[in-house]
């Protein structure tokens, strides 16, 4: 029979949540700009796609000032332990606004969108909705709140993808997430009621204490361990998980390819890092004489596989968005070998790469979105002697895809410098995994190249077509993303330092 | 100063962006300003150098400044790494008497490859700007003492030249372009490992800290016992000896890594195979003396028999390969490869003539095949094509330049008198006096017979004799009764025009005076050379261990 609590008892869960609720104000913030976004969308009728976008815009870098304040709190737990506030979260709040900005800025280039006739107010309100959830995902202590965090984000993302309803390949692709998202979220949560089942705990400090206390059955461990990282693996787009990934990249509106590759991905890998860096990391007593196999060594083979995969397959695209659909995938390979060294090293190179991620695959997007709006077009073919016609975007796309590559003097030759780093840091345990990070990164100067060929080395067979002008704007933004690609790839202290900072995750301890 | 001539050629690059494509001209005249101050600099280097400096690693006390000159080191990137300290990466320039002797090669190679870029008419703008890009690059590499700053001059090179290749390129282009940027990605990325492995192995006596500083990693009292390629960590210091050597030998390019080279050199333009030939494939011998040999020196030794016998095959393959070939420009490139053959035998040698005589072979080389190579652009300029048998009797009808061909393809084939000879004498004395090469040395003799064979057949077919009856030009006769002839769609000077003469006859004098009078180059490097071949001699290491 559920008793009633005590008035006393009452008042004391009011001033918890009172408390608490100081430590999460970024997080409200952004969900009341979610419902101011719906509400203006009433109020302003359907033709204001504009006026939105700039809203949600100085909506979302207003909720910075918020998230800066933060850095003065202490790293806690509140909300009884289901939520944490610590360097890393704050780290991913800033990562996930920026991402909904990028979001947002690419969304309103897009001509498909532009036109979309039932307006862009939900589309808006959708965007936020998800970082809100991203902001959780990276954020919560507690299995049951990331699995909310982690729903919130997946509702949204389905939505988004299947926003262009009268579009066949958008509405495909949103049934595809739609029926992948949800067995990966059965399984996630299944993984999370093994762990439950073992030690009758959901938040992640006291899980780690219990397995450590009691001891656990090794088999049932790396069964759970399984289906999370199976759950997560789907939101990263790591292999043997990505079945989704192309066809969904290809049939979204690009804009929401370039938000699901950049921000739902370092959403899945804070999200990793935080449940197993916390609830399971390796070492516990009891551990190591059972079965040789753990967590980490799952993720070492998916790192793998996910480089291999990923890099190879892409050889063969026609189509640009598929191309970079594939090479999202190699990145969640290089991306997961940061988490496999299980250090601060480790954290703050992966940081250090998804910050580079996130400039460099949304400026390729951006750029292939331009493109499209000029060409209609996203395939290989229609690429043709675009470098002398558009100038600013072909040399933009060429610097993000070096980047990609991960060549000097770009950014992403410092993710790919400090992954790297941090497996040898540990001596040569890890070489093998580095070696395959190498080698299928020369793989991948291949297939990225193949853009650059088209646009410069051959010649386009029609004469003219399309509109040619892109706006202002829209150059003012693919020089800025261009210019700070170059940048951070010469002068990377502040971002690097900042990362390391922010490697500290709550209740862990890194060495 | 060292930062003024890397960086010149970029500034030009950016003015050059600012200027509108139609002003072909200015585009061309900027480009050739910055080269020729670049020109200046590098003299006024050159008059400062001092030849008594040794340069390689560190004076006694650990300070690069008593031993490499015209330094010039900022911190550019510390980090914080935690546990690992902090992560400094420097701004380090300098030169010693390896690098001084490239620096002047690059500096005078630029200003022939802007020359050389003259006729270019399509797309100019891009095409300047590449290059002055890859002209910083090249110089960066030869100067930069960081291994970090080295590794980012390095890779920036790729970019510029696979498009260089590919949109100026001829007809397979696309398929050269892409396959020397795989060819030498493939190289460099083991070298990121590589200079990862070293970072954490080495530490800066001055500061305590792990570096990448070159200067400090040449000097084997600096690697922890325990790192990962610490002086105990043998297999993992021969790994990384190879994988490095592997990478330098693709830009070399040694046997059996060279089959990117004939490809890009076809298809490249003439500036571009200029630059190619005459200071591109220098970085990978340049790397091998600054950065593979001096940082695992017991495995260079241990390597010797093996490096000097991939120096065999090619300076033997590589003729061969050129004697087959009905391509000028292929034979070229092939001639190329067996040259450089010649520098892998002299550094395999680990003696001081060898390795004097490998730098200045480096130094002529790059001198020589510029030569070559702009001979083949003029006469495929005029003929469009470079098929060696389509040609005769070019002696009697281009007199001036059938002469130069002629000292150039001597030169090439070492005749006593021009530079060329010098430098593989010395290879060769030195090879004969190690005992490990001289068995090698014995055998690569035959290079230079065969180098003599197609030099001299090709000279003859074409040069030599009566026009052929399926010649790629018509013969006429005047009024005079003078015959001439006439190249199908050139309006141009049939011999050599004054542009033409501008490139090659500075480079003729270069190659003449310095077959008679070494010293203005070797009297630079010789106690560099001093220094290298001491601390990779086995005595030295018998004291590190």
């Amino acid at each position: 029979m559920f008793e009633m609590p005590s008035g006393a008892e009452i008042q004391s869960i009011i001033s918890t949540l009172k408390s608490g609720a100081g430590y999460f104000i970024p997080e409200i913030y952004m969900s009341g700009l979610f419902l101011v976004l719906i509400l203006l969308d009433l109020v302003t009728g359907r033709k204001n796609s504009r006026l939105l976008g700039t809203v949600t815009i100085a909506g979302l870098l207003g909720g910075l000032y918020f998230v800066y304040q933060q850095h003065a709190m202490p790293d806690t737990e509140f909300f009884f332990g289901l939520y944490a506030l610590d360097r890393f979260g704050i780290f991913f709040k800033y990562f996930f606004i920026a991402s909904g900005v990028l979001a947002v800025l690419t969304t309103m280039i897009d001509d498909t969108l532009k036109k979309h006739e039932s307006g862009m107010g939900e589309y808006y309100a959708l965007t936020v909705g998800m970082v809100v959830g991203m902001m959780m995902m990276a954020s919560s202590n507690e299995m049951l709140m990331l699995f909310l965090a982690m729903e919130l984000v997946s509702l949204s993302a389905y939505a988004l993808t299947g926003y262009l309803k009268r579009e066949k390949r958008s509405a495909e692709a949103a049934l595809k997430y739609l029926v992948y998202g949800a067995v990966s979220s059965g399984m996630l949560l299944y993984g999370f009621s093994l762990i439950y089942g073992m030690t009758a705990e959901t938040n992640l400090l006291r899980v780690n204490m219990m397995l450590t206390a009691h001891g656990y059955d090794p088999l049932v461990m790396i069964l759970a361990s399984l289906l999370v990282i199976a759950g997560l693996g789907y939101k990263m787009g790591a292999v043997p998980f990505h079945f989704w990934s192309p066809d969904v990249y290809e049939g979204a509106p690009t804009p929401v390819t370039a938000y699901l590759s950049v921000a739902s991905k370092a959403a899945g890998f804070a999200m990793l890092m935080r449940f197993f860096y916390v609830a399971i990391p390796q070492g516990i007593p009891g551990y190591e004489d059972m079965l040789k196999i753990d967590w980490l060594m799952i993720l070492m083979v998916i790192s793998a596989a996910s480089m291999i995969y990923g890099n190879v397959v892409a050889i063969w695209q026609k189509n640009v968005k598929r191309l970079l659909a594939y090479s999202s995938i190699a990145h969640a390979g290089y991306l997961l070998l940061g988490i496999i060294t299980m250090d601060t090293l480790g954290t703050q190179a992966t940081l250090v790469y998804l910050a580079s991620y996130l400039l460099m695959n949304y400026g390729a997007f951006y750029v292939v979105i331009i493109i499209a709006n000029r060409t209609g077009s996203e395939n290989l073919e229609d690429y043709k002697g675009l470098g002398k016609k558009m100038p600013l975007a072909g040399a933009a796309l060429t610097v993000f895809l070096i980047s990609l590559v991960g060549l000097p003097p770009t950014f992403g030759f410092i993710g790919k410098l400090m992954i790297f780093s941090a497996l040898l840091a540990k001596g040569s345990l890890f070489m093998w995994l580095a070696l395959i990070g190498i080698l299928t990164s020369v793989i991948s100067l291949f297939y990225y190249m193949l853009i650059p060929l088209n646009m410069y080395l051959r010649e386009s067979e029609k004469p003219e077509e399309g509109v040619a002008e892109t706006g202002i704007g829209a150059k003012l933004v693919t020089a800025t993303l261009m210019i700070l690609t170059l940048y951070f790839g010469l002068f990377f202290q502040p971002i690097a330092n900042f990362a390391h900072y922010s490697s500290v995750i709550f209740g862990t301890i890194l060495n | 100063m060292l930062s003024l001539i890397v960086f010149l050629p970029i500034i030009a690059g950016l003015i050059i962006l600012a200027v509108p494509a139609s002003q072909k001209q200015i585009i061309r005249i900027v480009s050739l300003v910055a080269a020729l101050a670049q020109g200046v600099v590098a003299f006024l280097i050159w008059r400062q150098y001092d030849p008594t400096m040794a340069g390689i690693v560190a004076a006694p006390g650990g300070s690069p400044e008593g031993s490499f000159q015209m330094v010039e080191r900022l911190p550019w990137i510390t980090l914080n790494l935690g546990s690992f300290g902090p992560l400094n990466i420097e701004y380090f320039l300098g030169v010693d008497g390896i690098s001084i002797t490239m620096v002047l090669l690059t500096a005078l190679i630029s200003i022939i490859g802007v020359l050389s870029s003259w006729p270019i008419q399509k797309q100019v703008k891009g095409y300047f700007i590449l290059y002055n890009l890859l002209s910083t690059a090249m110089m960066g590499c030869f100067v930069a003492l960081d291994f970090f700053l080295f590794y980012v001059f390095w890779e920036l090179m790729l970019l510029p030249m696979y498009f260089l290749i590919g949109i100026w390129g001829g007809p397979n282009r696309e398929y050269a372009a892409i396959k020397f940027f795989l060819y030498t990605l493939f190289g460099s990325v083991f070298m990121l490992l590589v200079m990862i492995g070293l970072y954490f192995s080495v530490i800066d006596p001055l500061t305590g800290h792990h570096t990448f500083s070159l200067v400090a990693m040449a000097d084997q009292a600096n690697y922890i016992k325990g790192a990962i390629l610490g002086p105990d960590s043998t297999t993992w210091r021969y790994i990384a000896f190879i994988v490095l050597f592997i990478g330098f030998a693709i830009k070399v390019p040694m046997f059996p890594f060279h089959t990117w080279l004939p490809d890009a050199h076809v298809e490249a333009p003439t500036p571009i195979s200029v630059i190619l030939a005459g200071v591109l494939l220098k970085l990978g011998t340049y790397g091998m003396m600054r950065i593979n040999f001096p940082l695992f020196p017991e495995v260079f030794q241990a390597g010797l028999y093996v490096i000097g016998v991939f120096g065999a095959i090619n300076i033997i393959y590589g003729a061969f390969c050129a004697l087959a070939q009905q391509d000028l420009k292929k034979m070229v490139a092939y001639s190329s490869i067996s040259h450089m053959g010649y520098v892998l035998l002299g550094l395999a040698a680990a003696n001081t003539e060898g390795m004097i005589g490998a730098l200045y072979q480096m130094f002529n080389h790059g001198t020589i095949t510029a030569m070559l190579f702009l001979l083949v652009g003029v006469i495929y300029d005029r003929a469009h094509s470079r098929q060696i048998d389509k040609f005769g009797g070019l002696a009697s009808y281009m007199p001036v330049y059938a002469s130069l061909v002629t000292v150039a393809w001597f030169a090439s084939l070492g005749l006593p008198g021009l530079s060329g000879f010098i430098s593989e004498a010395l290879v060769f004395v030195g090879a004969f006096s190690a005992e490990v090469t001289r068995p090698i040395a014995i055998v690569s003799v035959l290079g230079i017979v065969f180098g003599a064979a197609y030099l001299l057949w090709s000279l003859q077919r074409m040069f030599l004799g009566k026009r052929k009856p399926d010649a790629l030009y018509d013969l006429e006769v005047d009024s005079h009764g003078h015959e001439h002839i006439h190249f199908h769609d050139w309006k141009g000077k049939l011999d050599l025009d004054a542009r033409e003469l501008t490139m090659l006859v500075p480079l003729t004098v270069i190659v003449i005076v310095l077959g008679v009078y070494p010293m203005p180059v070797m009297g630079m490097l010789t106690s560099s050379i001093n220094k290298l071949v001491e601390i990779l001699g086995p005595v030295a290491m018998t004291a590190m261990h």
